[in-house]
């Protein structure tokens, strides 16, 4: 790709003695889906209305298209931004909604009026352009905003939690019709979401930030795979962790002593954060296996399983390894012929070598 | 200099950029006036010239001379009572449209209740006259009942006159308030309390009405401050023996041609209802312990 | 328990006709053949609103009181305006204090503010005019907008704003386009409220009139001539007629500026 469309080095920003975003390094490439993912309060609208232009920055610098906008207002930057409450103009009907900032451009009228009917078109609200804007529903006040910012052909669209207010259902729909969307127009899209879910389906690539600093940025492939430390790996996802020490490093291997499991030689590329400061052994709870019958597996450990959740075409068990306190969860498909285990019975549990990961 | 810039384009300089008109007109035509009464207070006038060497002579004849001194308690005394008597009417009116009116009709209400107050100041006033007069409604109904063979005059030209005209032009300020401060108790609160086992009377003596405290406050004060000022009810309705401070700081400014005397009083007149306010409010933080007190 | 409520329904039943005396009063003695105004009451007669169509120094009075009660709605809204947008959009050093100061007025009695003008007025040596009535008028009208208008500015969705300039639009364009038309039904309300406090208040207007008399002086005046008091009691009918006709106007754009925001009606005039 050519260069970054968004990028961001050093950016800090702080309310008062509070620091809301520190050191935010982060590059946005050219039609890209990008979402910011966080828990509540990590600082994911800040970073949003940062790039909008809302909150002025305290340090660091931010370039849009190679261009810094340091001193370029909201009104200037090549951004359009959907809100999580929509702020659709109540006393505007649906259309001159969607004209507002073509006529704040000054174009002539025709054509506002071709792009004002593509745009809502685009989104599939036909017929509703006279509409009043208040008595909408929540998917079509979410449509309107998209449209009202897409038609400006921005180079890129901001995102804040635009699904939130809606129902599952709805919300399902909309995701994979923003996902269409976004590939249709090829505008790079910022998301901000703190579903986890919504982020893996729908984004090319994930920020995962926390206080807000940014934890890892990565495909959401590679976010579930390989997190780089154990903050990471909790949020998205599930993951089992064990305590570990890192005996000794040889080449690209690592000796580990971990709880339950032993002395082990892991890759060094298994430690995905760094092997610096590594304490714990990660595994997913779908990578291990309770064996069945004469089932084998690389290696293989006994567990008394303590409880057992029945979910129909899974059976989630917690089980308790030797030597330890610690419960880990195994979550099992359940396969024609498959025996669910009940409470207190001791399961061989598979696991491989390779599906571990080294973190801190 | 770019920390300036920032600066220029952040919330604070925008807010008072803002606000600076409305600002400097309050400077202009409050604060400077009211220094102005102050100076003025610690000079002397002789008939048209100013003599401004400071003295403490107005306060000392304001605070010593008995007349001003009975003006002042009297003053007082009226303020105090129309205070109570507002709030004592309308507590029970606020509660009431508060509690027992369906929300929708709350508005309608509260607007029924200020409907009266949007005539002319004066008539009004002057109308309290026709009801207490010597000839006036109550004397004529109950002389016409039979109840009473004379007309009663304790009822007009007197401190009860004012106290009641007077209570009837403040009651819907207080009522606005009150009204507030008990729509906020959170309704869950007063159905805990009858689940704990209160009685309604100690349900409200515990639960609603320390909670509507800051309202009552705010009526207080909105009610008790301006009074002191007042001198169109005293004139029409109070008689010789129901005038008020004020008529004097009126008399002094007008007739007397004393403005440093008239402002000794009527800044004398401010601190003291100022200091019972605070010494209410003070009160009302040590045994009434409302939210956020 | 019965009890309380029978207690709370007398108390109001009591309590609406103390408070609706005088109002109830006016027009019967407006409409009372009868040059004293006193029970019992004589025939019917409309005369008493024709004295007042004939006096001519009534006129000039009102006229006086409606040009000062317009220029003050007119200021008194633009410092609310001012006021009101930058306490609720604005964080700012002072914020508290400074509202608390322009806000003032509310309890500072009346008399202490007409002292104040008229001792400044004085000493720096102005003639007393319907001006220095307007100024009084405008100090104590603006705390009454403010409280009106910051409910209007909070009731704004900050987001529309912002969305507005994200949309390309500039600051001044977006307060014209957007917050404007949202905010104007809370400008009404404000521009008649200030209106109608202006044409009633007579103790900051006795002290600072000069040659000119407003209405409510023109009224005090007259209170002394028993002669004058029917017609008194008409003009008093007209004005509680157009005062109510002024605020069901002004709750009127209220309302309609709720719908149109979309926001829950929270219920309670002013
Ligand atoms: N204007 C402000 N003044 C002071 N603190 C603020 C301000 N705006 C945000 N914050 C604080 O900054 C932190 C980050 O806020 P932000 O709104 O960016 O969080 P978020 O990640 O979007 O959370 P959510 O998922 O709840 O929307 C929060 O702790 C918040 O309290
Ligand atoms: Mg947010």
């Amino acid at each position: 790709m050519t260069q970054p469309i968004i990028q961001l080095s050093g950016l800090d920003k702080y309310y008062g003695n509070f620091q809301a975003l520190s050191q935010i390094n982060l590059d946005i490439k050219t039609g890209e889906f990008f979402s910011l993912l966080g828990p509540s309060g990590c600082g994911k609208t800040t970073l949003l209305r940062a790039i909008a232009g809302f909150e002025v920055i305290s340090a660091g610098s931010l370039h849009i298209d190679g261009a810094s906008m340091e001193d370029v207002p909201a009104n200037q930057r090549p951004t359009n931004m959907v809100f999580q409450s929509y702020a659709i103009f109540p006393h505007m009907s649906v259309s001159e909604n969607v004209a507002y900032g073509l006529k704040a451009r000054r174009l002539p009228k025709a054509e506002i009026e071709k792009r004002v009917a593509e745009a809502i078109s685009m989104v599939g609200l036909d017929g509703f352009g006279d509409r009043a804007s208040h008595g909408l529903s929540g998917g079509q006040r979410q449509r309107v905003a998209l449209a009202r910012a897409l038609v400006l052909k921005p180079r890129v669209l901001l995102l804040d939690e635009p699904l939130s207010a809606l129902d599952k259902k709805l919300r399902e729909q909309m995701q994979s019709e923003l996902r269409q969307l976004q590939r249709a127009v090829g505008i790079t899209f910022v998301l901000v979401t703190h579903d986890q879910e919504e982020a893996l389906t729908m984004s090319d690539r994930i920020a995962v930030m926390f206080d807000g600093e940014i934890a890892q940025v990565a495909s959401p492939q590679e976010l579930y795979g390989k997190p780089t430390n154990r903050q990471v790996a909790n949020f998205i996802g599930q993951m089992n962790f064990l305590d570990a020490k890192v005996m000794g490093v040889d080449g690209d291997k690592v000796l580990v002593d971990v709880q339950s499991l032993g002395k082990l030689t892991l890759d060094l590329h298994q430690a995905t954060g760094g092997i610096e400061g590594c304490n714990v052994v990660g595994v997913r709870p779908e990578m291990l296996t309770i064996l069945d019958g004469s089932q084998a597996a690389e290696r293989e450990i006994e567990a008394e399983v303590c409880e057992v959740f029945y979910y129909g075409d899974m059976t989630y068990y917690e089980v308790i390894l030797p030597f330890t306190e610690a419960k880990i969860t195994i979550t099992m498909r359940n396969t024609a012929g498959r025996k669910v285990l009940g409470e207190g019975e001791t399961a061989r549990v598979g696991w491989s070598q390779s599906s571990l990961l080294l973190l801190k | 200099m770019k920390r300036v810039q920032r600066w220029l384009r952040g919330e604070g300089a925008q807010g008072l950029f803002l606000i600076s008109p409305t600002l400097v007109f309050a400077v202009l035509l409050l604060a400077i006036p009211l220094i102005m009464v102050v100076a003025l207070s610690f000079w002397t006038q002789d008939y048209l010239t100013l003599d401004r060497t400071f003295t403490t002579a107005n306060y000392q004849t304001a605070w010593t001379e008995p007349m001003y001194q009975y003006l002042m308690a009297r003053s007082l005394k009226i303020s105090m009572f129309v205070t109570a008597l507002t709030i004592f009417l309308a507590y029970p009116v606020a509660y009431f449209i508060s509690f027992r009116v369906p929300p929708k009709r709350k508005a309608m209400w509260i607007f029924l209740i200020t409907i009266p107050f949007w005539t002319s100041y004066l008539i009004r006033i002057f109308l309290w006259k026709v009801i207490l007069g010597y000839n006036g409604v109550i004397n004529g109904s109950l002389t016409g009942l039979g109840l009473i063979d004379q007309p009663l005059s304790f009822i007009l030209y007197n401190q009860n006159a004012v106290v009641l005209t007077l209570a009837h032009a403040w009651v819907p300020f207080a009522i606005l308030p009150i009204f507030v401060a008990l729509e906020k108790v959170d309704r869950s609160l007063i159905e805990a309390a009858e689940d704990l086992g209160d009685s309604k009377l100690r349900r409200f003596l515990r639960v609603t009405l320390p909670l509507s405290m800051p309202g009552v406050i705010a009526a207080t004060i909105i009610v008790f401050i301006p009074t002191i000022g007042d001198y169109v009810t005293p004139r029409l309705v109070g008689g010789p023996n129901g005038l008020m401070i004020s008529n004097m700081i009126e008399l002094q400014f007008k007739k007397a041609n004393d403005a440093p005397l008239g402002s000794a009083l009527a800044i004398s007149a401010m601190a003291i209802v100022t200091f019972v306010s605070l010494i209410f409010i003070w009160l009302n933080r040590k045994y009434i312990r409302g939210p956020g007190a | 328990m019965k009890n309380q409520g029978r207690f709370l329904k007398w108390f109001m039943g009591l309590f609406l006709v103390f408070l609706y005396a005088p109002a109830f009063l006016l027009p019967v003695f407006a409409f009372n053949d009868s040059s004293i105004v006193s029970f019992p009451l004589k025939g019917f007669t409309t005369k008493w609103f024709s004295v007042l169509q004939s006096t001519e120094p009534l006129h000039i009075a009102a006229r006086n009181s409606v040009m000062i009660a317009v220029i003050t709605a007119v200021f008194s809204t633009l410092f609310g305006v001012l006021a009101a947008r930058a306490s609720s959009r604005f964080k700012f050093p002072g914020r508290r204090s400074i509202m608390g100061f322009i806000m003032l007025p509310m309890v500072l009695p009346e008399i202490i503010i007409g002292v104040s003008l008229l001792v400044v007025i004085i000493q720096l040596g102005f003639e007393l005019s319907l001006w220095s009535i307007i100024m009084g008028h405008i100090l104590i009208c603006t705390p009454f907008c403010i409280a009106i208008l910051s409910s209007a500015f909070m009731n704004l969705d900050q987001n529309l704003e912002e969305a507005s300039i994200d949309l390309g639009q500039t600051r001044w364009n977006t307060f014209r386009l957007v917050i404007l038309p949202l905010v104007m039904p809370g400008i009404v309300a404000s521009l008649l409220i200030a209106f109608t406090i202006s044409l009633d208040e007579f103790i900051i207007a006795f002290f600072l009139a000069g040659t000119e008399p407003t209405l409510p002086v023109y009224i005090w005046g007259q209170l002394r001539f028993p002669q004058k008091l029917p017609s008194l009691m008409a003009l008093g009918t007209i004005l509680l007629i157009v005062s109510i006709a002024l605020l069901l106007i002004a709750d009127y754009f209220r309302r309609r500026g709720i719908r149109k925001t979309g926001i829950e009606n929270s219920g309670g005039f002013l």
